[in-house]
């Protein structure tokens, strides 16, 4: 028993927070993954707590136990539990994880992530700047990210913002972000790639809009310049 | 005439026994086998232990120096390998191995030297990753291998030559095993145990071991293709050439995914029995426990793509497979409200199996309910790869398969040692367990979610995951002090255990029904089933087996002699005599692990050289098998008298090669939806230069391959009618060896098979076709050195029917071969279409 106490206590201790956490979301999709885990963490604890009550039931006091006919309990455990309990989480899921689709939309941004063994960058079609192991991302805007490799395969994740997607060679992946506070979030390959798996991270600073073309070092006259070299 | 039960037990004894000394080598006994791979196996968790505890030690503060990311990289790659591959697939064959001729009254497997030399593979070829682990070149691309990490660019080593042939060496043991299980199930029972009164445990198995023929083939292809592709630079996961590395991961979780039911299906087997005698009543709901199984078996294949949620497959497509997955609760959910229903329905009683059973449904259950999350596709795309999978998947296979067979180990141990248990020591090792597991796995959960990737070598205090993973390492220590006790348990029982006499747990399956020790030959006579064979009187029945008043009480021409049943009447149909102890097996174990150690070094001439010993061994082998007379009906007690096997229509050898052609059709199955997915999803389509298409050439194989069926058919005939069959099986190798020439021919005509996957994969099937004609000339050798020697006679065509149905199987999947090759050059034109 002090040893789940001791369990505990490091679990409050350690609490939710860090750089990568999931369980602070600062955006939509991290906010709705976040909302069905502590759904699916309530749910799951009453049934785990209810076939744990179930086998010291049967195992300490089987003759009331045996009033239920063996049928019934096939019956309600094996499918009506499941019925219960998987339609409306299946559903919620689905809702979930369709809204958080790259649906076309006006206000979209668009990033082009390269990943490559060890690092990534960044390329903004509508800036033309290209950055290394820093993202730069607009406040409040949604925004596609497009993801490749140039070797082997990567994962594309920033976990307060969303949830993590492939880089694969022959395939472009299209993950849709959105960061709702400006700020500076940890991001990291989170597919095993090799030696350098570990030190792939990256630091995502998220602007407002009228903040970005400066963090990405591009000010109007460069901006002009570049066209002016447009043939 | 009954002979005395001391007389019967030396004359058995005499021609089932495994010599000493060096003899011990040539075992092909069940009993032996069994133990042997399930002490192999133990040996490897060991070892896979050792590992964990450093992969521990080193995550347990940060900024730990202990290992480099080089070490570390191959220590979570053996980690993952050796606990899948060399224990826990090995494992449960091992029990399944030595429990089911005893449960199911059988006196051996359908074909002990093939135990023998599925044994030998699967050491050598564990043995083989692990010298390599030592040597410091073990694979390091993770244990699923996901190209083009493992590929020849990113992994130039020998690390990853060494997990494609390693594995896929214990691989062919595991499918050897498979099918004499799924064959032995099927043939060879006590009379009157129809497949309706089978102990559940031997459902259990049957099912697993059929997925295990469909589950692996498609691995084994994944590997041999990725293995070409290293070796000889043919493109079928490089992208660069119209190759696709999602190719890898369908394949690779097509068997991944069914691999996990394939380890809980026979810990739940077990379950299903120790869970009955402890609640001292019949398991309830035999039928719908069974229809679950077979519900299990069929979604586990429906739904590997769960592992894959984060590739970038369609969100609705995900749809699918997160409804399948998550339908997986429901024949769970039956098996678990079965056993719940059991012991209500019982008088339980506690003994330390019923401690792990405990612990079974804690950590299980657990681990289902964290399954039924991950199925959820964007909950999946946070926690995908962190190490709430890590610890999802240890409560899963801990709690599915490793709790149940420390349940098992003392359930069963008594069987294999005749003594009892003391306890004392096992309750303290079972809570040390129990804790160790909690606390090393149960907030790890916590550790992903706060973002902790799985497979990197260390974090850093900001990271937020230094409590989390301090204490996760105390528990993994703990844990292993629960492990290292439970070693120390069974060595005192072994020596301490207190006698007994028969069934100690008063359980009502056959296995103990006999001695214990278990004798070599099992049973001394072969009981008569009536009822379900979960709730017999084993005590009497041992008694009166022992006594001789079953079956085959005696010892007969000094064969080893067991009862073939008709598989659903139960009727005892043929004596089938099975082989006796020999060292063939270990010799042709050898000269595979000269073949597979040539590939590995890359010295093919040597691989040829061995293969050449392969095939001689096996057609030695085949010299020394079977019956040289017909001896017609043989008396096997109560008045009853039946066939040997080799003068019957179904023997064990004809249900094995089926099996075995089902496992080679879904590797062709895999082949072609390889070909195909490359050709609809893959970049860089369609390939600079296509195969021109040769109707000579094609019609000329075809007939080449469609001509030996044929032929097959005469020999058959011309043998039913005692005529010679040299004529008809020469004509048959002819046209072989036509479809053979005509074949390498072809593939001579393929563009460049280096530059594009469409070359590759047309290469690869027409390689397809050209590897079975060969083994189809290796049939036809064996029957004419076997017609020869006096084996196929009129009465005894087994060998004939054998060529010809593998010549069946050759030519239909040669014609498809063929009919594809020649149809894919017009399919690459309209792939265009794709984005």
């Amino acid at each position: 028993m002090g040893r789940w106490l001791a369990v505990g206590a490091v679990v409050l201790v350690a609490g939710c927070d860090g750089p990568f956490s999931t369980l602070e979301p600062r955006g939509p999709a991290a906010s709705s993954i976040a909302n069905l885990w502590w759904g699916m963490l309530a749910g799951a604890l009453i049934l785990m707590a209810l076939v744990l009550a179930l086998f010291a039931f049967v195992m300490l006091a089987p003759k009331q136990a045996s009033r239920i006919a063996p049928r019934h309990w096939i019956i309600w455990g094996g499918l009506g539990l499941p019925a219960l309990v998987l339609p409306p989480l299946v559903g919620w899921s689905l809702v979930a994880g369709e809204r958080l689709l790259p649906h076309p939309g006006a206000d979209v941004a668009v990033v082009e992530v390269e990943s490559f063994q060890f690092g990534w960058t960044f390329r903004y079609p509508e800036y033309g700047g290209i950055e290394r192991d820093i993202l730069h991302l607009p406040v409040g805007q949604p925004v596609d990210i497009h993801i490749t490799t140039r070797d082997v395969i990567h994962a594309f994740w920033i976990p307060q913002l969303g949830g993590k997607l492939d880089a694969i060679p022959g395939h472009v992946n299209v993950l849709r972000l959105q960061a709702d506070e400006t700020g500076v979030y940890a991001g990291q390959c989170a597919e095993f790639c090799g030696t350098g798996h570990l030190p792939m991270r990256f630091e995502t600073h998220v602007h407002a809009p009228e903040d970005l073309p400066a963090a990405l070092g591009i000010t109007a006259a460069a901006d002009d310049q570049e066209e002016d070299q447009q043939p | 005439m009954t002979p005395s039960p001391l007389r019967l037990h030396k004359d058995l004894s005499r021609i089932w026994a495994t010599g000493p000394g060096f003899q011990r080598l040539a075992a092909v006994n069940h009993t032996i086998l069994g133990l042997r791979f399930m002490v192999t196996s133990a040996v490897f968790f060991a070892i896979g232990g050792v590992l964990s505890m450093m992969i521990r030690a080193q995550l347990a503060t940060p900024h730990s120096a202990f290992i480099g990311p080089e070490i570390y990289n191959q220590i979570f790659t053996m980690h993952g390998t050796i606990m899948m591959f060399l224990f826990a697939i090995p494992m449960l064959e091992g029990l399944a191995i030595y429990l089911l001729p005893k449960m199911l009254g059988a006196r051996d497997l359908a074909f002990p030297r093939m135990t023998a030399y599925g044994y030998w593979c699967y050491l050598f070829g564990g043995s083989i990753l692990v010298i390599a682990l030592i040597l410091g070149v073990a694979p390091d691309s993770g244990w699923f291998m996901y190209t083009p990490l493992s590929s020849k660019p990113y992994s130039p080593g020998i690390n990853a030559d060494v997990w494609l042939l390693g594995v896929t060496f214990v691989e062919i043991s595991a499918l050897t095993m498979a099918v004499e299980l799924t064959v032995s199930i099927l043939k060879l029972r006590a009379p009157g145990m129809t497949l309706a009164r089978m102990p559940i445990f031997a459902w259990y198995i049957l099912v697993t071991a059929v997925m295990m023929v469909v589950g692996f083939p498609p691995l084994i292809l994944a590997s041999i293709l990725l293995e070409v592709e290293r070796a000889f630079d043919l493109p079928f996961f490089d992208a660069t050439r119209g190759g696709d590395p999602l190719l890898w991961q369908h394949l690779f979780w097509l068997f991944g995914h069914p691999e996990v039911y394939i380890i809980f299906l026979p810990a739940a087997g077990a379950l299903s029995i120790i869970i009955p005698t402890f609640a001292q009543r019949p398991l309830v709901g035999y039928r719908a426990v069974i229809v679950a199984l077979v519900a299990m078996a069929f979604l586990s294949f429906g739904i590997w793509v769960h592992h894959m949620f984060t590739v970038g497959i369609p969100h609705m497509a995900l749809a699918f497979f997160s409804a399948g997955s998550a339908l997986v609760a429901v024949p769970t959910g039956v098996q678990i409200f079965a056993w719940l229903a059991t012991l209500a329905h019982g008088r339980p009683r506690w003994d330390v199996p019923m401690l792990y059973v405990f612990g079974f449904f804690f950590v299980f259950v657990a681990g289902g309910l964290t399954g039924v999350m991950l199925a959820m596709v964007s909950f999946n795309w946070q926690a995908h790869d962190t190490h709430f999978v890590v610890a999802h998947l240890h409560y899963v296979l801990v709690g599915g398969f490793v709790f149940p067979m420390l349940a098992a180990l003392y359930y069963w141990l008594p069987n294999v040692t005749g003594r009892q248990s003391v306890h004392r020591i096992s309750v303290t090792a079972f809570w040390l367990i129990f804790i160790g597991f909690n606390l090393t796995f149960w907030h790890m959960h916590l550790t992903g979610l706060l973002g902790m990737p799985r497979r990197i070598y260390t974090y850093t205090e900001a990271d937020g995951w230094t409590w989390l993973n301090l204490v996760s390492s105390m528990g993994g220590f703990i844990l292993t002090m629960g492990f290292a006790l439970v070693a120390m348990d069974i060595l005192l029982q072994m020596r301490l255990g207190r006698r007994f006499r028969r069934d100690p747990w008063r359980a009502g399956t056959l296995e103990w029904a006999i001695a214990t020790p278990p004798p070599p030959y099992a049973f001394a006579s072969i009981p008569e089933v009536t009822e379900r064979a979960d709730r017999l009187p084993v005590r009497e029945m041992g008694r009166s087996l022992a006594a001789g008043e079953g079956y085959l009480a005696h010892a007969r021409n000094g064969w080893q002699e067991t009862l073939g049943l008709h598989t659903t009447t139960g009727r005892p149909d043929q004596v089938v005599v099975l082989s006796r102890s020999t060292h063939l097996p270990l010799y042709t174990a050898i000269a595979t692990c000269v073949v597979v150690l040539s590939l590995l070094f890359k010295v093919y001439w040597l691989a040829l050289v061995g293969l050449a010993a392969v095939i001689t061994l096996m057609l030695w082998t085949a010299q020394i098998s079977g019956l040289r007379k017909d001896y017609g009906p043989l008396p096997i007690g109560h008045g009853i008298a039946v066939p040997p096997h080799t003068e019957v229509e179904g023997p064990p050898p004809w249900w094995a090669l089926v099996m075995t052609l089902v496992a080679d059709g879904t590797l062709f199955l895999s082949l072609i939806y390889g070909m195909f997915y490359l050709w609809l999803v893959a970049a860089n389509w369609p390939p600079a230069a296509v195969m021109e298409p040769n109707l000579i050439l094609t019609a000329v194989i075809a007939a080449g391959l469609v001509l030996p069926p044929l032929v097959a058919r005469g020999a058959l005939r011309a043998n039913a009618k005692g005529r010679g069959i040299l004529l008809w099986v020469g004509l048959a190798a002819l046209g072989l060896a036509v479809a053979i020439a005509g074949l390498v021919f072809a593939i001579m005509q393929v563009p460049a098979p280096t530059r594009h996957a469409y070359s590759a994969t047309t290469a690869a099937v027409l390689a397809y076709a050209v590897f079975h004609a060969g083994v189809g000339v290796l049939f036809l050798i064996s029957n004419t050195l076997r017609w020869r020697a006096g084996f196929i006679a009129p009465r005894r065509g087994l060998d004939l029917r054998l060529t010809r149905l593998w010549l069946d199987y050759t030519a239909v999947t040669g014609v498809i071969g063929l009919g594809l090759v020649l149809v894919m050059p017009y399919l690459t034109e309209i792939s265009g279409v794709q984005p």
